[in-house]
C-alpha cells in the first residue's frame, strides 16, 4: 500500500492554462505596472492643473525673463538687481557648483588623508583619525554648519577692528578680505600658455612612459611636469610686461572697501561640508584599502617591492575599484546638502530659486526648475564617476 | 503639452494639493468650526506666542476678531506661523483660510499671485536701523554698508531699488527666516537693519541692548499691510474686509469692548444697524453670519483703537505712536466705509 503511494502520480495540472504560461504571466505584469504608473500620472497632472486654474494663479515659464529687482550678496558671474530671474537662478546655480567642487575636492584630499592615518601603526594618529571619523558622523550637517558660521566664524571681530595679516589682508566677521588681482593687457596670454604647458606636460609623461617600456630607465616626471606648468606661464608673465595690479582693501566707514572678500557665507558651507564629507570617504578608502587581499601586499613584498612603492603600484589601484562606487553616493551627497546654505544665507541654488519663487509666486514652475537642475547635476557626476570606475575595472582577458 | 504634465505632477508632490472642497471658505470654516489662519512665525506686537504659548499680537487678534464675528468666540482660531517664503504656498494651497502676516499689499500679489486684499490693517513703511556707535543721521549716508534684509519680501526689492536710485553702495545679506536676520545684526554680520518701520520697533526691543540702536527718519517705500484671501470666494472677502472695518467703525463710534452692552441700548439708527439691534435688519445675514456679527467682534477683541494700544501701542513695550494708523476724523488713514 505505501509502495503504491509513493509511486503515483501527481494530480495532473492543466498545464496549457494561460494562467501558467511564465511569459504571459510577465506580460502581464508589466502591463499592470504601466497602466498604474500611467493612471496615476495623469490623475496627479489632471488635479494640479484644476486646483492651479481653480487658484487663479499665473502659470508658464515666461516670468524667467522678468527683471528680478533684488540683489544677491555673492555673484560668480555679473549681477545687479536690474537683471532677470533667470540670471539669478543661474547665479544661484555657479554658486553651487562652486561649493560642490571646491567641497568634493577638499572632502576627498581630507578623506584620503584620515582614512589612511586611521590604518595607520602609529597609534595616536590611528586614534585621532578614529574620533575626527565618530564625531563629524555623527552630527547632523546642519548642525556643522550652524556650529562653522555661528560657533566659529561670528565671533571674529568688526571690520573696524579686522585682524591684519601679511600681505594687505584683513580677517573679520564679514569675511577674509585680501588684495584682488587686476589683469592688464595682455595677460590673456597666460591662460594659453598654461593650457600649452599642460599638454606638454601630457605628452612628455607619455614619452616617459615608452620610454620607460624600452630601456627601463625612469626619470622623476612628475618634477619635470610640475616644472613645466609652473615656468612656462611665469615665463610667458614676463615677455607681456607683468601685467598685473592689485586693489588693496582699504577701511571704508562701515566695511573694507576695495579688494577680493570670501564670505563667512560661504567658508562656513564649505568647510561644513568638506569636513563632514571627509568623515564618510575615510570610512570609504579605509574599506576599500582593507579589502584588498593579505596575499596582495606579500607578492609584492616577495617580488622586492618597497613598502610605498607597494601601496602605490598594488594596494591603491585595487582599492579603487572598491572605493569609487560609493564614493560616488558622497560627492552627489555633498552636492545635494549644498542646499542647506540657505539655512545661513548662502546664495546657492535653492536660495536664489526660491527668493525667485516668492517673488513671482510660480511654486510649480521653479520647483521643477531647481528639482531639473539638482537632477542634472547629480546624473552628470554620475556619468562621470560611471565612467571613471568603468576605466578602472579589472579587465579581465 | 509634456511640460505642463511634468510640472504638474511635480507640483503636486510639492504642494500637496488635494482635491479642495469646492464649497465657499466661509462654509468650510463654518462645517470644520475654526478659522485657519496664517501668521508670523514671530513678531513681537504683532504675532507670538507668549509664554504659555498662547498667541498674542496685532495680527493675531485680527484673527481672533473673524473668529469671533463667525462663532462669537474669539478663540475659535488654529494659527499657522508662516515665514515670508512659504506664506503665498500657504494660501495658495489651502493650508490656512486667511493670510494675516504684515504682508504688503501690491498689485501683482493681487494678480499674478492669485490672492484678494481690500482691508489695510496697518498703514507702514520701510525703514532702516544701525547701532548708534556708527553714528550715522541719514540713511543716504549708508554707501558701503552690509544690510541684513528678510528673503522674498517687498523690503528686498525696495532695498535694491533705493540703493540704486540714490547711487549707493551696499552689500546685501539676506536669511529667510526672521529669526536668522535678528541673529546676524546682533552678531554685528551686518550694519544695518531695514525693514518695516513697525517690524524695526519690534526688532529693536528684542535685541539685548535696545537702546544702543537707533532708527533713521527716512521712510523709503509704501507698505500697507493687509490680510489677504484666495482670489475667487468673494462672499469670504466680504467677510474678512468688514470685520476689519467693523473694527475701525467701532472706534469711530466710540464703542469698547468694555461698554458695547450699554451701546446695545443706543437709539441712534447708525449703532442699531452696526450692532444689528434695528428691527428686520439684513445686513448681517447677507454677510453670511448673524446680525449681531458687529457685537460680537468688539465683544470678543475690542474695536480698532483698543487692539492697536493693546498689541503696539502705549499699553505695549513697543509704543508705537498711531501716526497714518489714527482715524480719518483724526488725521489718520483709517476709514471705514458705511455699515448701511
Amino acid at each position: 500500500m505505501t509502495d503504491k503511494a509513493v509511486t503515483a502520480p501527481p494530480p495532473k495540472r492543466d498545464t496549457t492554462s494561460l494562467l501558467y504560461d511564465p511569459k504571459v504571466r510577465s506580460i502581464f505584469f508589466q502591463v499592470l505596472t504601466v497602466v498604474v504608473i500611467v493612471v496615476s500620472v495623469m490623475w496627479i497632472a489632471h488635479n494640479v492643473s484644476s486646483n492651479l486654474a481653480r487658484s487663479n494663479t499665473a502659470s508658464g515659464f515666461g516670468f524667467l525673463n522678468g527683471r528680478s529687482g533684488f540683489d544677491i550678496g555673492q555673484s560668480l558671474i555679473a549681477y545687479s538687481s536690474d537683471s532677470t530671474y533667470g540670471r539669478a537662478i543661474m547665479v544661484g546655480f555657479l554658486n553651487t557648483l562652486l561649493i560642490a567642487v571646491t567641497g568634493i575636492i577638499t572632502a576627498t584630499i581630507v578623506g584620503f588623508i584620515i582614512g589612511i592615518g586611521r590604518l595607520s601603526k602609529n597609534w595616536l594618529v590611528a586614534k585621532l583619525c578614529t574620533v575626527y571619523v565618530e564625531i563629524f558622523r555623527n552630527i547632523p550637517p546642519l548642525l556643522v554648519i550652524f556650529f562653522w558660521y555661528s560657533g566659529v566664524l561670528a565671533i571674529l571681530p568688526q571690520p573696524r577692528d579686522a585682524i591684519q595679516l601679511p600681505l594687505s589682508t584683513f580677517l573679520s566677521n564679514r569675511g577674509l578680505t585680501s588684495p584682488y588681482p587686476i589683469w592688464g593687457e595682455g595677460a590673456s596670454m597666460i591662460p594659453v600658455a598654461f593650457v600649452v604647458a599642460v599638454i606638454i606636460a601630457i605628452a612628455f609623461g607619455l614619452w616617459q612612459k615608452k620610454r620607460q617600456m624600452r630601456t627601463g630607465k625612469q626619470l622623476p616626471t612628475g618634477w619635470i611636469a610640475a616644472a613645466i606648468i609652473i615656468t612656462l606661464p611665469l615665463i610667458v608673465f614676463f615677455v607681456v610686461g607683468a601685467p598685473l595690479t592689485f586693489d588693496y582693501p582699504v577701511e571704508g566707514r562701515f566695511n573694507l572697501s576695495g579688494g577680493g572678500t570670501i564670505r563667512p557665507e560661504f567658508v562656513a558651507l564649505y568647510l561644513a561640508l568638506s569636513l563632514y564629507t571627509a568623515a564618510f570617504i575615510a570610512e570609504i578608502i579605509r574599506a576599500g584599502i582593507k579589502g584588498v587581499g593579505k596575499g596582495q601586499t606579500e607578492a609584492a613584498a616577495a617580488l622586492g617591492l618597497q613598502p610605498n612603492k607597494t601601496t602605490q603600484l598594488v594596494v591603491v589601484p585595487q582599492a579603487f575599484r572598491i572605493i569609487i562606487p560609493p564614493l560616488t553616493s558622497q560627492y552627489l551627497n555633498l552636492t545635494k546638502n549644498s542646499s542647506l546654505g540657505v539655512a545661513i544665507g548662502f546664495p546657492e541654488l535653492f536660495s536664489t530659486g526660491s527668493t525667485t519663487l516668492n517673488q513671482t509666486g510660480q511654486a510649480v514652475e521653479m520647483i521643477s526648475i531647481m528639482l531639473i537642475i539638482y537632477l542634472t547635476i547629480s546624473i552628470v557626476t554620475s556619468l562621470f564617476m560611471n565612467w571613471f570606475n568603468a576605466k578602472m575595472a579589472l579587465v579581465e582577458r | 503639452m509634456k511640460k505642463t504634465l511634468l510640472s504638474a505632477a511635480i507640483g503636486a508632490a510639492v504642494l500637496g494639493i488635494g482635491s479642495a472642497a469646492s464649497a465657499g471658505t466661509l462654509d468650510d470654516i463654518k462645517a470644520k468650526g475654526f478659522v485657519q489662519c496664517g501668521v508670523n512665525t514671530g513678531l513681537a506686537g504683532f504675532a507670538q506666542p507668549d509664554a504659555s504659548g498662547a498667541w498674542k499680537g496685532f495680527d493675531v487678534d485680527y484673527c481672533r476678531a473673524v473668529a469671533a464675528a463667525i462663532f462669537n468666540d474669539a478663540s475659535k482660531v488654529k494659527y499657522t506661523p508662516t515665514t515670508a517664503q512659504s506664506r503665498f504656498t500657504a494660501l495658495q494651497s489651502g493650508e490656512v483660510d486667511i493670510l494675516a502676516r504684515n504682508t504688503t499689499w501690491t498689485i501683482s500679489r493681487d494678480t499674478a499671485l492669485g490672492f484678494n486684499f481690500r482691508y489695510v490693517n496697518y498703514y507702514d513703511g520701510q525703514g532702516f536701523m544701525v547701532p548708534k556707535s556708527l553714528n550715522v543721521k541719514s540713511a543716504l549716508e549708508l554707501s558701503g554698508a552690509a544690510v541684513c534684509v528678510q528673503s522674498g519680501t517687498t523690503t528686498e526689492l525696495n532695498l535694491a531699488d533705493y540703493f540704486r536710485s540714490n547711487n549707493l553702495q551696499y552689500n546685501p545679506v539676506v536669511f529667510e527666516k526672521l529669526e536668522e536676520v535678528n541673529a546676524a545684526y546682533q552678531a554685528g554680520r551686518c550694519d544695518v537693519y531695514t525693514t518695516d518701520q513697525s517690524g524695526l520697533y519690534a526688532t529693536r526691543l528684542a535685541l539685548s541692548n535696545p537702546d544702543e540702536h537707533v532708527i533713521l527718519p527716512e521712510i523709503i517705500s509704501k507698505e500697507p499691510l493687509a490680510p489677504a484671501v484666495r482670489q475667487g470666494d468673494d462672499k469670504w472677502l466680504d467677510v474678512v474686509t468688514w470685520v476689519g472695518y467693523a473694527l475701525v467703525q467701532a472706534e469711530e463710534f466710540g464703542i469698547t469692548q468694555a461698554n458695547v452692552d450699554e451701546f446695545k441700548n443706543s437709539t441712534n439708527p447708525d449703532i442699531k444697524r452696526f450692532l444689528g439691534t434695528e428691527a428686520d435688519t439684513k445686513i448681517g445675514t447677507d454677510l453670511g453670519l448673524t446680525n449681531d456679527w458687529a457685537y460680537n467682534v468688539v465683544k470678543g477683541v475690542g474695536n480698532y483703537g483698543e487692539v492697536f494700544e493693546r498689541n503696539i501701542g502705549q499699553g505695549s513695550p513697543l509704543k508705537i505712536a498711531r501716526g497714518l494708523n489714527a482715524l480719518w476724523s483724526k488725521g489718520g488713514l483709517q476709514f471705514a466705509p458705511p455699515v448701511r
